[in-house]
């Protein structure tokens, strides 16, 4: 085989494998669809996306409608985002700005192992340690509720959203600060005008993502958020999220019945949403990306 | 992750050289105020680290012995050890990352060192950053409605590799581009310079040089290969299975389901606490323990890079 016929074979083997990603992105698609769709033809879109009742196991009348699913995981993921987005950011701009490298050293490693720990050993404490705590603490009636969730996922978002603000605050470029220090700010001052809304969309973008992991995650919300399927009427309250619903009962569905089916639609909502929040990140990144020092 | 290569800005000194003013104290004093409030935010974000792996630790390491750690469950789960579940999450890890290592890799090269600038990469690039977001359990549908089902290979130790092999895809394909983008342009251009081809420079000088960062790659998808629940409970794991893994046809049993099923399911969730702590513990030292040397293992890179 000739060298150039070999070079523009060994090209397409590698574009081949590039595309994979994408291929599996369409075939995670056309598997929820074809298995989610058929829910609709024995309850409408309407009264499957607004109806207030989930009861699939109902022998007589089963009722489909994920509501009170999609208010748990927004109620959850908007809670969980009070928590983490302050503290991801100010993690970000320690890390970034004032930590000393031998300092940085130490605690960029801290928040990478707090992003590794495994999802259900954050379940499993939300659930022996927090949730008795709270129960005690605060004197309500379980622990295992919306507060409770959205804690243990502030906690597993906290390092996606300090990593990216992190990167987003050192591309702001040098020239901006040092003008900053040059007309006499202090480090604080260049730091809230100067840096933090030259490095806004990174750290938007930084949130957004914080957000669908946190929207996405399974094993905190189904061991610890309590697993009732209604609408959340207070923090303590006992909620069941989109993914808890459906890790929670795929096992029992029977294959291809209509409960598995509504469980797969359940699946095409959530992953609509968390497919929307990344391109919405990705779109951000790029529209406002920091090119060079004059771009604030 | 470019933190290295930004320079330390030169810091005004906290006082002006002539005269201070009460205006510059003030301005002193919240800046100190702010720090500490940053410092704060640090040392909660390590406290829950150390609250969540000293919790385990004082409870869990009661339960490890050498007949915990190599026997198989007994009695409906409720003593003996957790042996089935070690073998089930090595074998499911290793084999995630066989399927994961080259595609990721190929993908991560066909990316850095081919790709130009344009549409079809920056739709490859979406592609590979949204699949980064799926959420697991949605990976673990798509096991069950492929792999499972369609491909008919069952609840199994394959489906359960190409389930948590295409999950593990995106990280192989970040760290591996951060590793080629970390190998110097002039190796590439002496490479090409003495006549080499693309496909030459690329297997004989890229690669070896970007090797050790993409076994830190590896390191970090076995690990949260590893520690993965919500996409093996349709496709590989089960409850309980009294015979170890035959052939990847046969399911297993893996540490993280252990706990999920132990901590929620059973009837005597009391009585088998001591096993879920020393479940969850092996399966934290494992994880924590991986990714430690994987952080040691890039430290190490990049000093050896400086030189």
């Amino acid at each position: 085989m000739r060298r150039s016929t070999r070079e523009i074979l060994i090209k397409q083997v590698f574009l081949a494998a590039a595309v994979t990603s994408l291929a599996v992105l369409a075939l995670i698609m056309v598997f929820l669809f074809m298995e989610g769709l058929p829910t609709f033809s024995f309850v409408s879109v309407k009264d499957f996306l607004l109806g207030l009742d989930w009861y699939p196991t109902d022998e007589a009348r089963p009722d489909y409608g994920i509501l009170p699913l999609i208010a748990a995981s927004g109620a959850v993921t908007l809670l969980s985002s009070l928590l983490a987005i302050p503290l991801g950011v100010m993690t970000a701009f320690y890390l970034a700005e004032i930590a000393s490298p031998r300092v940085r050293a130490v605690v960029k490693p801290v928040v990478e192992m707090l992003a590794s720990l495994p999802s259900v050993v954050i379940g499993f404490f939300g659930m022996v340690v927090m949730a008795p705590f709270l129960q005690n603490f605060l004197g309500i009636p379980v622990g295992l509720n919306l507060f409770n969730a959205a804690l243990m996922l502030a906690f597993m978002s906290v390092p996606t959203i300090a990593s990216v603000s992190e990167d987003a605050i050192y591309a702001v470029p040098r020239e901006l600060k040092e003008a900053s220090f040059a007309l006499g700010a202090t480090h604080l001052e260049t730091l809230v005008r100067v840096t933090f809304p030259a490095a806004l969309s990174g750290i938007g973008t930084a949130v957004i993502l914080g957000m669908s992991r946190a929207i996405g995650e399974t094993m905190v919300v189904l061991m610890v958020a309590g697993g009732a399927a209604v609408i959340p009427d207070s923090l303590w309250s006992p909620v069941r999220p989109m993914p808890a619903s459906i890790a929670a009962e795929m096992a029992e569905a029977p294959f291809r019945g209509h409960h598995y089916h509504a469980l797969f639609a359940t699946a095409v909502v959530l992953f609509l949403v968390t497919l929307s929040f990344n391109v919405l990140a990705d779109y951000i990144s790029h529209k406002h990306r920091q090119t060079g020092s004059a771009s604030l | 992750m470019n933190a290295d290569a930004t320079l330390t800005l030169p810091i005004p000194p906290r006082q002006s050289l002539s005269h201070t003013t009460g205006r510059d104290r003030r301005r002193n004093a919240s800046q100190w105020l702010a720090f500490m409030l940053l410092r704060g935010a640090i040392l909660v974000v390590a406290a829950a680290l150390a609250v969540i792996i000293g919790f385990l630790l004082v409870n869990g390491l009661s339960s490890i012995s050498w007949s915990f750690l190599t026997e198989a469950p007994r009695n409906n789960m409720t003593e003996g050890g957790i042996w089935p579940c070690i073998v089930g999450t090595v074998l499911l890890s290793l084999g995630a990352m066989a399927v994961a290592l080259p595609l990721g890799v190929a993908s991560a090269i066909y990316l850095h060192e081919y790709a130009l600038p344009g549409r079809l990469m920056r739709v490859i690039r979406l592609g590979v950053n949204n699949l980064a977001g799926v959420p697991s359990v949605v990976f673990g549908l798509f096991g069950l409605g492929l792999f499972v089902t369609a491909m008919d290979l069952g609840v199994s130790l394959l489906s359960g590799w190409l389930t948590l092999g295409v999950l593990c895809l995106p990280v192989i394909i970040g760290t591996t581009e951060e590793a080629l983008r970390s190998v110097p342009s002039t190796y590439r251009e002496a490479s090409l310079a003495l006549g080499g081809t693309k496909w030459q420079t690329i297997w004989r000088v890229v690669l070896p040089s970007a090797l050790p960062g993409i076994l830190t790659g590896s390191i970090l998808g076995i690990s949260r290969a590893a520690g993965e629940t919500a996409a093996i409970m349709f496709t590989a794991a089960v409850f309980y299975t009294p015979k170890m893994p035959k052939s990847v046809f046969s399911d297993v049993m893996a540490l993280p389901y252990h706990i999920y099923v132990l901590a929620t399911a059973g009837t005597e969730i009391e009585k088998t606490r001591p096993i879920q702590y020393g479940t969850a513990l092996v399966l934290i030292a494992l994880v924590l323990g991986m990714n430690l040397f994987a952080i040691f293992l890039r430290a190490w890179l990049q000093r050896r890079g400086e030189r």
